[in-house]
């Protein structure tokens, strides 16, 4: 590891494609690891030096060590008749239901898009025209129509979701060479073993980049989605909290949105690589 | 055993935009059902063209293609195809792609990965099953792709340069052992190369083809590869007066064959 460092310059290893030296072997803490974690740790720091000098009044900025007080209070006595396990299941459920659905849906739709012109005729419009609008501006209409209760709160998450893994879905399997179907068709397969045994395995590795770009979108959806009759959830947290102006409420829920959706990411990046280890090797 | 057939195929490329490519003009020709059909030719005269056709991976401009009397509709495990450039399938490892046409016939999972062990072991990679595609060579890439149409016993072998990437030990085992399986097997085989050696070796018919625009500019019998299914060495076959004479012959075709296409340019 050391050796290879003299050698290439701090970026060498983040433009590992760019880069025309070989690729360095991983040791159990990468060098983009380190420096993560360094930049967090930075972040914090500056964070605190912020609210230590007083930049903003207690109120506006209170200091981590706020937060972390606030972080044992809620999850301890709760905050607007909920503790903080339950905003986070009930937010967690919310997005792990729309997320499943997304995947189901998406990729679905993103097959059916490149095996037929009819679909791909009905879907590519429709998905166009409502992928660029923000969620909080068809939310009153999704509750219009589905209500106030759970099905509408998932659904606003899902169309959040939706669009990264059908058009990861779509794209993957354009990349598709003519040759590789060629190949299986030459053996003897048929449409629907083509579509199972060769272009799902073929399109695995977008589906989970999809996925994981949409997730993104899912959390950001999230407080649109509990902005209305929800009595949990920690998008439903935040807004209470910035209703009476209890910033360091806010800052936890901020900080637990993105804890889970860290979370979520690295389990995805180790299924992907799990079940997609040719990634990058074709 | 049946017969494959073109006749007056004509195939362009790009036909509605401006520029077109005649990649095969007004080709015909027949493979018998055993012969060793070999095509031989400058790099873009038609060659993988014409297999596709063949394998039904593209429909003649003009012309037709049969096999077995009736029109070639699409690919059919009939016809099992060697692709220049694999089209191995990378979320299998080498024994699962070789067994990939037993596995769409559903044949159990212990019975094909039996069988593709045994045409592993013929082509040389035992000990590779549980390899990664990414972690081959190119030339076990091209090995691979062999054992993976022969595992799925078809009765005509459309095989496109499989041998390219070898080395020249192993590429002359290799052309052994594809003309014992011919032999034993009474297949008919289509097999593209660039290595005159190669093709005057193990055709029983040899097409000398010219580019632009792709034609056959000849078609040789031979018997060579027939001499060493026999019981001759490769050596000794490979050393024979009239094998060298023919091997210049066949070079003076393809050098002239260029340089009349290089002169119409
Ligand atoms: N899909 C395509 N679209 C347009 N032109 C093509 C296409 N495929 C092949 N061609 C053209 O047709 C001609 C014949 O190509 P082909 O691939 O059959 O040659 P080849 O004899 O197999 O060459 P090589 O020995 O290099 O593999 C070439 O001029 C090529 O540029
Ligand atoms: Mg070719």
């Amino acid at each position: 590891m050391s050796e290879s460092r003299t050698l290439q310059s701090p970026w060498a290893g983040s433009l590992r494609v760019l880069s025309l030296g070989p690729r360095r072997a991983r040791g159990r803490f990468t060098y983009v690891g380190k420096v993560s974690v360094a930049t967090c740790v930075a972040m914090i720091l500056l964070w605190w030096i912020a609210a230590w000098l007083e930049v903003a009044p207690a109120m506006f900025l209170p200091s981590p060590l706020a937060v972390a007080a606030k972080f044992v209070a809620v999850w301890r006595d709760g905050f607007q008749d909920a503790t903080l396990s339950q905003h986070l299941f009930a937010s967690l459920g919310r997005v792990v239901a729309a997320l499943a659905g997304a995947i189901v849906f998406g990729v679905i739709l993103g097959f059916a898009m490149n095996l037929s012109e009819t679909a791909r005729g009905i879907v590519e419009p429709l998905l166009e025209f409502y992928r660029p609008i923000p969620p909080l501006a068809y939310l009153p209409l999704v509750i219009i129509w589905f209500g106030i209760g759970e099905f509408a709160k998932i659904l606003v998450i899902f169309l959040g979701i939706l669009p990264s893994v059908l058009i990861a879905t779509n794209d993957g399997l354009k990349s598709i060479s003519r040759d590789m179907v060629n190949a299986a068709r030459s053996l003897g397969a048929s449409r629907l073993q083509v579509v199972l045994l060769v272009l799902l395995p073929y399109a695995l590795p977008s589906i989970l980049t999809g996925t994981r770009i949409g997730l993104g979108t899912g959390w950001a959806t999230l407080v649109a989605a509990e902005l209305v009759a929800a009595t949990q959830g920690l998008g439903f947290m935040i807004k209470g909290a910035a209703d009476f102006l209890v910033t360091d409420v806010v800052i936890l829920g901020i900080l637990v949105i993105a804890a889970a959706a860290i979370v979520m990411e690295l389990g995805l990046r180790l299924v992907q690589r799990t079940l997609a280890p040719w990634q990058g090797h074709q | 055993m049946t017969t494959l057939a073109i006749r007056d195929v004509i195939v362009r490329y790009g036909a509605d935009s401006d520029e077109t490519v005649t990649a095969l003009d007004r080709v015909s020709l027949t493979i018998e059902p055993g012969s060793f059909v070999v095509a031989l030719g400058a790099s873009g005269c038609g060659k993988t063209t014409l297999l596709n056709l063949m394998a039904g991976f593209l429909r003649p401009t003009s012309g037709v293609a049969t096999f077995d009397g009736r029109p070639i509709e699409g690919p059919s495990s009939e016809r099992g195809v060697v692709f220049q450039h694999g089209a191995l399938m990378p979320w299998l490892n080498v024994i699962d792609n070789v067994a990939f046409g037993l596995r769409l016939k559903g044949v159990p999972r212990r019975d094909r990965h039996q069988r593709a062990r045994g045409i592993l072991r013929l082509v040389g990679l035992e000990g590779m099953e549980e390899r990664r595609i990414w972690q081959l060579s190119g030339g076990m890439r091209q090995r691979v792709g062999v054992a993976r149409a022969l595992t799925a016993d078809p009765d005509v072998l459309l095989m496109d340069e499989p041998l390219g990437a070898l080395d020249a030990l192993t590429r002359e085992q290799m052309q052994e052992l594809i003309l014992d399986i011919w032999a034993r097997t009474k297949k008919s085989v289509f097999f593209i190369t660039h290595g005159i050696d190669e093709a005057v070796f193990m055709a029983s018919k040899l097409l000398v083809m010219s580019p632009r625009p792709g034609r056959v500019v000849a078609s040789i019998d031979l018997a060579f590869g027939r001499q060493f299914t026999e019981g001759a060495k490769a050596g000794e076959v490979k050393a024979q007066p009239e094998f060298i004479v023919t091997r210049e012959r066949v070079k003076q075709l393809v050098f002239s064959s260029r340089q009349l296409a290089e002169g119409a340019l």
